[in-house]
């Protein structure tokens, strides 16, 4: 029960920061990809305001083995640079540009009934059924 | 650079990592949300959960909107087949590379993870370039 309350919470709290920052327009997010015209840095503050938070608390509880409710904390354990690494980001990265949307702010956006972002979502998850099967 | 906002994306940035942390330190999992909506999608582990946070993520913005009577602005000047495949492979490539701006470029350059550091580097430069290439065929202003 209580790790689904606080998964709601957490989630709630992670959208009103999206909403905030503006992530939640894609023009904001071409502003930033747009490096040689009008560019826009203002998604590097929403990254560094959210890393100057997590990092020191990570680095905190980085030898913790059970979330305070009592669950198995499970971390990513890759290390090495791989070609899947490389081509997955790559691929993300063109699609993040060609809408400037990623999946956060997508999610977050069905909040402002935009069809577009349906349009989106559903293709969303053809790439991701896709990538199970190939 | 007239659109700069740095103070309301720094606000919105410090909001989203105490979110990040409040998930860690309760479900002690990482918030990286192309893996939570892919997880709901293909795996039935901790689903309800997973769904809760997703719920959460179109909540907030609904609160917000309603408690400040703010407009909510959208912009997306691409033509719906550029949004189809841009949308296919934001999931194809987030789950090819293990995560996305959430995953890579929060939780794991928080977790000093080398990479997460490449992911995000590579994800920022070749969404620049995608945006550049548009913008030489007028697609972008």
């Amino acid at each position: 029960m209580n790790e689904k309350l606080f998964s709601l919470l957490s989630g709630i709290i992670f959208g009103i920061g999206l909403v905030i920052s503006g992530m939640t327009n894609p023009e904001k997010v071409i502003g930033f990809l747009s490096l040689t015209y009008n560019w826009d840095a203002s998604l590097i503050f929403v990254m560094g305001g959210a890393i100057i938070v997590t990092a020191p608390v990570f680095f905190i509880l980085k030898n913790k083995t059970y979330s305070s409710l009592g669950v198995d904390i499970q971390l990513p354990q890759k290390k090495d640079l791989d070609k899947k690494l490389l081509l997955g980001s790559s691929l993300f990265g063109i699609g993040w540009g060609l809408v400037g949307l990623c999946p956060g702010p997508a999610i977050s956006s069905i909040a402002l009934f935009e069809p577009l972002t349906l349009i989106f979502l559903i293709s969303m998850v053809s790439g991701i059924l896709i990538n199970k099967y190939i | 650079m007239y659109n700069f906002t740095p103070y309301s994306a720094l606000i919105g940035g410090l909001i989203i990592g105490c979110a990040v942390i409040l998930f860690f330190y309760t479900t002690g999992k990482l918030a990286g949300i192309s893996g939570i909506f892919a997880s709901v999608i293909t795996s039935k582990a901790r689903r309800s959960s997973n769904i809760l946070f997703l719920i959460g993520l179109v909540i907030g913005p609904l609160c917000f909107f309603y408690f400040t009577k703010e407009p909510a602005k959208f912009e997306i000047t691409n033509s719906i087949t550029l949004i189809i495949i841009g949308g296919f492979l934001v999931g194809l490539g987030t789950r090819m590379g293990g995560g996305c701006t959430s995953g890579h470029g929060i939780c794991g350059i928080s977790r000093i993870s080398i990479r997460s550091m490449v992911a995000t580097i590579t994800f920022i430069i070749s969404g620049m370039l995608t945006v550049f290439i548009l913008q030489q065929f007028g697609i972008y202003k």
